[in-house]
C-alpha cells in the first residue's frame, strides 16, 4: 500500500526514491558502527570523572538498549531493502530477490568491516535456528497444500531420504578421495590431513536442499504445482536426514571409531527423529485445535495460540534432538483445518498476515546476514577443494535425481519427464541451513569447509537462481494455472473420489482411495466433533466454497442498485464477462423499465453490513503460500470500490435478463443471502421468465415454499438453509419431480419475514455459524441477528 | 469373449485371473452377477453414489455396443468391460490412445450422470447425481435450494466457457459438451485418463476381501 502511494507521488522521481533509501541504508550502517564506538567512549569517560558532575541534562546511555536497538536496525534495513527492490521492476524480474539481498549483505558487511574492522557475529547459529528459521517453516507448513503433498508423498520421501543420503555419501566419499589425491604437504593446509569422517560430515552438511532458498527462488518462477511440491517437499523433509547424519558423524568423530552397531543405531535414530518430530508436531497441533474451540469469547488472542503452540512444537522437538522442521510442518498442517473452522475471520486474516510478514522478514534477514557473515569469518580458499566440491555437488544431484526418477516412475501414474527431472535437479539449492550447520563445526578444518559451503551456496543461489527462470521459459515447462478453482472441478473431484472408492470396494482391493475415505469418515465422525466448536463441524466444504463466491456476487448485486435479480448466481466474474461479448444481436425487446426498488439509506446500510459480515466469514480458502504476492481480495479492500462498477453491472444486468429468456435454467434462487437481500429491498423483485408463468414444472420459485394453492402471495417467504436430514432431501426430490417445489418442509415452514422471530434468528445464526465466523467480541453487532 | 480380446493387450492375464476370482467371489454360487450381489458388499454401503455405481455395471451403454437400457444380470465379460474403464495409461500409450482413453472414461462418467438414458444430462440429473449424492456423505446435508443453486452455477460455468452458440441452449449437457468441458477448460488439472484408475494391477488373492 505504501509503495503504491509513494510510487504514485514520485512517479517522476524514482531515482530520488532510491537515493533516499540508499541514504537510509548508509545511515543504518554508520549508526551500527558508531554504536560500539560510542559505547566504548562512554565507558572511558565515566572512568575518568570521579569529581562531582553537574546534573546531566542530556546524555547518551546506549548500552541498555543496544541489543534491541541493533536488532531493530537490522530488521529496518531488511525491510527497506525489500521496498527498494520492488521499486526497480526490471531488476526484480531478472535477478531473484535472494541474490540481491545477499549482495546487500555483502555491501553492509563490507561497510561495517571498514568502519569498525570487525563485523558483528550476526548469523550465529542460535539466532538462526531459534529465531529466523521457525517463521519461514511455519508459514510453509501452515499453508502447505495438503492434497498434492500427500498424493506425491512417496516420491517426496524417496527424494528426501534416499536422495540426501546418496548426495552425502557421494560428495563426502569422493571429496575425501580428491583430498587424498591432491595431497600437498608443503601447503598451508594439507588436504591430505582431512580424514574420512570430517569429509563425510562435510558431505552431509552440504547435501541437503534448503527450504529457504527453494522457496525464495521457486516462488518467483510460478512453476507447476507438481514440481513445486516435489522440490519443496523434499527440502522440508530432508531436515530429518540432515539432523541425523550430522549428529551421527559428529559422534563418530569424537569417539574416533565406527562400528556396525553404530550404523544400525543411526538408522533407528533416523526413524525416531523423523517420526518423533512429526508426532510432537501433531500433538501440539491437536492441542492448538482443541484450544481454539474455546476461544469464542476472547477472539483477540486467537492468533497467539497458533503461533505459540507451533513455536513450542519446534522447541520441544529441538530439545530431544528431533527434527524441528518436521515437527513444525506437522503442527501447522494438523491444526489448520480445525483452527480455521473455529476462529474468527479477523483472526484468520491476522494469522495469515503475521505469518507472511515474519517469514518475509526472516528470509530477508537470513540472506543479508549470509552476505555479512561472508565478509566476516576467516576463509581459506583452496582451489582444488572448492571446485571439486562444487562439481561433485552438481554431479551427485543430477545422478541422484535421474536414478531415483527411474525407479520411482515404475510406481507413479503421472510419470516424471526428463524436463521435470532437470528442473528438480536444477532446483536443488543450498542455503543458510548448510551455512549455519557449518558454523557449528568443531573440526580443525572449519575454515576450509566454511569457504566451500559459502561458495556452493553462492553458486546455487546466484547462478542457478538467476538462470532457472529463463530455463523454465526455454524448456516450456508447464506453469501454474492461475485460474480460480471452478465449481465443476470441485464437484468432479469429489465425485471421482467416491466413484473410485466404490470401484475399489467392488474389486475387493483396499487401495489408497479406500483408506483415504476411511480417514475422512473417521475425521468427520470423531475428530471434528471434538475439535470444532458448535455446529460448524457439519458444514460440507463445497458449501463454504460456494457461499463465498456467492457472497461476492451478492455484494455486487447490492452495490449495483439493490435488488436487481440476477439469475446467474455464481460465476459473476466468469459468466458476465464471457457471456456479454457473445451476445451478438441486441436484445430484441428491451423489457419495460422495471422499477428498481429504491432502498432507503438505512436498509442499504443494513444489507451492506450483513453482506460484509457474511462475506468475511466465508473467506476461508487460502490457495497460495506465495509470500511475494499475497493475494488481496478485492472485497477485503473495500466495498466502496464496487460502487464504481455500478453502472456496468446494471447494464450487464439487463443483458443477463435477456439471457434468461432463453436459458431455461430454473430460478437460481440460491442462497439465503439472495433471499435476505430481496426481502430487505422490500418488494418481490423476482424476474419471472414467461415459461415460469405457464407453470413449468421445473421452475417454480424455489424460494417460496408456498403451500399448494397459495400462489401469488405477495408476502415473501424465506427459508434459510437450515440443515435438513438427507432423507428429507431425497423425499423432497421425489415428490418435487411433479409439482415443483411446492412441498412444505417440516421444520422451517413458510413464514413471512416480519414475523420471523426466534426461529429466524436461530436458523440464521446456524447459517452464519456454518459460515464460521462470529467475529470478535468488540464488534458486538456482528453477532446480533438482523434487527427487524 | 470377443470383447475381452479388445482389452487383453492392456490388461494382463494376471489381472484377468484376479478379476475372475473376484467375480466368482461376488457371485457366490451363481454364474452371473446381479444387483443384489453388489449391494451386499458391506464397505460399499456407505458410499453416497452407490446406486449409480451399481447401475453402471448393469448399464448397457457401458458395454459399447450401442444398446440402451440395462441388464438384469451380467456375466464376466460385461464385468470386465466395466472394469476396463479404470485402467491407467502406461508410459507407452501414445497421445491418441490417451485421448481415446479419456473419451471412454468421460463417457463412463457421463453415463453415470445421465440416469434416464436420453443422451443428455439435465439440470435435475446433474443436481441429483453430481451434487446431492456425489458430494455429500450421510452425515452431511444440503439445503434444496443450495443444491439447486450450485447446479445452476455449474451449468452456467459450462455454458460460459463454451462455444458461443451453445450459450443460449444450455439446459442439458450433451455428451459432446461433457467431453468438451472434461478436457481442457474446466477440469483442466484433472487429467481424466490418469486420475480415473484403480490399482487392480497389484491385486493378489491375499488382498481380496470377501464381499459377502
Amino acid at each position: 500500500m505504501a509503495t503504491r502511494g509513494r510510487s504514485g507521488f514520485c512517479r517522476s522521481l524514482p531515482e530520488l526514491e532510491l537515493l533516499l533509501l540508499a541514504i537510509l541504508v548508509l545511515l543504518n550502517g554508520t549508526v551500527l558502527s558508531l554504536e560500539s564506538a560510542s559505547s566504548s567512549e562512554i565507558h572511558t569517560g565515566e572512568g575518568n570523572n570521579t569529581s562531582k558532575k553537574p546534573f546531566p541534562v542530556i546524555g547518551i546511555v546506549y548500552d541498555e538498549v543496544s541489543i534491541p536497538f541493533e536488532i531493530s536496525l537490522w530488521v529496518l534495513l531488511a525491510s527497506l531493502m525489500k521496498l527498494g527492490f520492488h521499486l526497480i521492476p526490471r531488476l526484480s524480474n531478472v535477478v531473484p530477490e535472494s541474490c540481491l539481498l545477499i549482495s546487500v549483505g555483502l555491501l553492509v558487511g563490507g561497510i561495517l568491516k571498514l568502519a569498525r574492522d570487525e563485523v558483528p557475529p550476526v548469523l550465529s547459529d542460535r539466532i538462526f535456528f531459534l529465531c529466523l528459521l521457525p517463521p519461514i517453516i511455519l508459514d510453509a507448513g501452515y499453508f502447505l497444500p495438503i492434497r498434492p503433498f500427500v498424493e506425491n508423498i512417496g516420491t517426496i520421501l524417496m527424494f528426501a531420504v534416499v536422495g540426501t543420503l546418496w548426495n552425502a555419501f557421494f560428495v563426502g566419499g569422493l571429496i575425501y578421495g580428491v583430498c587424498q589425491l591432491a595431497q600437498d604437504t608443503y601447503s598451508e593446509i594439507n588436504l591430505g590431513n582431512i580424514g574420512i569422517l570430517p569429509c563425510l560430515l562435510f558431505g552431509s552438511i552440504i547435501s541437503a536442499v534448503d527450504p529457504v532458498a527453494v522457496l525464495a527462488v521457486f516462488e518467483e518462477i510460478h512453476i507447476n504445482e507438481l514440481l513445486h511440491i516435489l522440490v519443496f517437499g523434499e527440502s522440508l523433509l530432508n531436515d530429518a536426514v540432515t539432523v541425523v547424519l550430522y549428529h551421527l558423524f559428529e559422534e563418530f568423530m569424537e569417539s574416533g571409531s565406527v562400528s556396525a552397531v553404530d550404523a544400525i543405531l543411526g538408522l533407528v535414530s533416523f526413524l525416531i527423529v523423523a517420526l518423533g518430530g512429526v508426532l510432537v508436531g501433531a500433538f501440539y497441533g491437536i492441542l492448538a485445535a482443541f484450544t481454539s474451540r474455546f476461544t469464542s469469547h476472547t477472539r483477540v488472542i486467537e492468533p497467539l495460540f497458533v503461533f505459540l503452540y507451533s513455536y513450542m512444537a519446534y522447541l520441544s522437538a529441538e530439545v530431544f534432538h528431533l527434527s524441528g522442521i518436521m515437527s513444525l510442518i506437522a503442527c501447522g498442517a494438523v491444526m489448520r483445518p480445525y483452527v480455521e473452522a473455529n476462529i474468527s475471520h479477523k483472526s484468520h486474516t491476522t494469522i495469515k498476515y503475521f505469518l507472511k510478514m515474519w517469514s518475509s522478514v526472516s528470509e530477508t534477514l537470513i540472506f543479508i546476514f549470509l552476505g555479512v557473515a561472508t565478509v566476516d569469518g576467516e576463509h581459506h580458499w583452496d582451489w582444488i577443494f572448492i571446485t571439486a566440491t562444487l562439481i561433485l555437488c552438481l554431479v551427485a544431484r543430477v545422478i541422484g535425481v535421474v536414478g531415483l526418477t527411474f525407479v520411482i516412475n515404475n510406481f507413479r501414474i503421472v510419470k516424471l519427464t526428463t524436463k521435470d527431472q532437470f528442473i528438480i535437479a536444477y532446483g536443488g539449492l543450498r542455503g543458510a541451513i548448510a551455512f549455519s550447520l557449518g558454523f557449528l563445526l568443531h573440526t580443525d578444518h572449519k575454515k576450509i569447509f566454511l569457504t566451500a559451503i559459502i561458495t556452493v551456496i553462492f553458486f546455487t543461489v546466484f547462478v542457478q537462481g538467476m538462470t532457472i527462470k529463463p530455463l523454465v521459459e526455454l524448456l516450456a515447462v508447464k506453469k501454474k494455472h492461475e485460474a480460480k478453482r471452478s465449481i465443476n472441478e470441485e464437484i468432479h473431484t469429489r465425485f471421482l473420489d467416491h466413484l473410485l472408492t466404490g470401484i475399489e470396494d467392488i474389486c475387493g482391493h483396499y487401495g489408497h482411495h479406500h483408506w483415504k475415505n476411511k480417514l475422512n469418515r473417521f475425521n468427520k465422525k470423531y475428530v471434528k466433533k471434538i475439535l470444532i466448536a458448535g455446529d460448524r463441524c457439519k458444514e460440507p466444504q463445497l458449501i463454504a466454497f460456494y457461499h463465498k463466491l456467492e457472497m461476492k456476487h451478492a455484494i455486487r448485486m447490492v452495490e449495483s442498485g439493490g435488488g436487481s435479480k440476477l439469475n446467474s448466481s455464481f460465476p459473476s466474474t466468469v459468466s458476465m464477462q464471457n457471456i456479454q461479448p457473445k451476445i451478438q444481436s441486441p436484445p430484441s425487446a428491451r423489457p419495460a423499465e422495471r422499477a428498481l426498488p429504491q432502498l432507503t439509506k438505512g436498509r442499504e446500510e443494513e444489507i451492506r453490513q450483513i453482506l460484509r459480515t457474511n462475506l468475511q466469514r466465508t473467506r476461508q480458502r487460502l490457495q497460495s503460500y506465495n509470500r511475494h504476492t499475497l493475494v488481496v481480495d478485492p472485497d477485503e479492500e473495500g466495498l466502496d470500490d464496487l460502487i464504481l462498477k455500478k453502472r456496468r453491472m446494471m447494464e450487464l444486468d439487463w443483458k443477463i435478463k435477456e439471457m434468461t429468456n432463453y436459458l431455461t435454467v430454473p430460478h437460481a434462487q440460491g442462497s439465503p443471502t439472495m433471499s435476505r437481500t430481496r426481502m430487505a429491498s422490500g418488494r418481490n423483485t423476482d424476474f419471472i421468465p414467461p415459461q415460469q408463468k405457464k407453470g413449468n414444472k421445473q421452475s417454480a420459485d424455489s424460494q417460496a415454499y408456498v403451500k399448494p394453492g397459495a400462489k401469488g402471495v405477495p408476502s415473501i417467504q424465506i427459508d434459510l438453509a437450515s440443515p435438513q436430514s438427507p432423507d428429507s432431501v431425497r423425499l423432497l426430490d421425489e415428490v418435487g419431480q411433479d409439482q415443483g417445489l411446492t412441498m412444505s418442509l417440516p421444520s422451517s415452514s413458510s413464514r413471512a419475514y416480519k414475523t420471523g422471530g426466534k426461529d429466524d434468528d436461530r436458523d440464521q445464526q446456524k447459517l452464519l455459524r456454518c459460515l464460521s465466523d462470529p467475529g470478535p467480541s468488540a464488534d458486538e453487532d456482528e453477532d446480533e441477528p438482523i434487527p427487524t | 469373449m470377443l470383447m475381452i480380446n479388445v482389452f487383453v493387450s492392456s490388461v494382463s492375464t494376471e489381472q484377468i485371473k484376479n478379476l475372475h476370482m473376484r467375480f466368482q467371489q461376488l457371485c457366490g454360487n451363481e454364474k452371473t452377477l446381479r444387483k443384489e450381489h453388489l449391494e451386499n458388499i458391506p464397505t460399499l454401503a456407505d458410499n453416497p453414489i452407490k446406486t449409480e455405481i451399481i447401475k453402471a455395471f448393469f448399464d448397457k451403454r457401458n458395454q459399447h455396443n450401442n444398446e440402451l437400457g440395462s441388464y438384469e444380470e451380467i456375466g464376466f465379460e460385461e464385468f470386465l468391460m466395466v472394469m476396463s474403464h479404470f485402467r491407467p495409461p502406461s508410459i507407452k500409450t501414445s497421445a491418441e490412445e490417451k485421448a481415446a482413453m479419456r473419451k471412454r472414461k468421460v463417457r463412463f462418467l457421463f453415463n453415470m450422470h445421465d440416469t434416464d438414458g436420453d443422451g443428455k444430462i439435465t439440470l435435475e440429473e446433474y443436481r441429483k447425481v453430481g451434487i446431492v449424492e456425489g458430494l455429500l456423505s450421510e452425515s452431511e446435508s444440503i439445503g434444496q435450494e443450495v443444491a439447486r443453486a450450485i447446479a445452476d452455477a455449474a451449468m452456467l460455468e459450462v455454458a460460459s466457457t463454451n462455444v458461443p452458440n451453445m450459450v443460449r441452449e444450455v439446459t442439458k449437457i450433451t455428451l459432446a459438451l461433457f467431453l468438451h468441458f472434461a478436457c481442457p477448460q474446466i477440469l483442466k488439472d484433472l487429467e481424466m485418463e490418469s486420475r480415473m484408475y484403480v490399482r487392480f494391477l497389484d491385486m493378489n488373492t491375499a488382498n481380496l476381501h470377501c464381499g459377502k
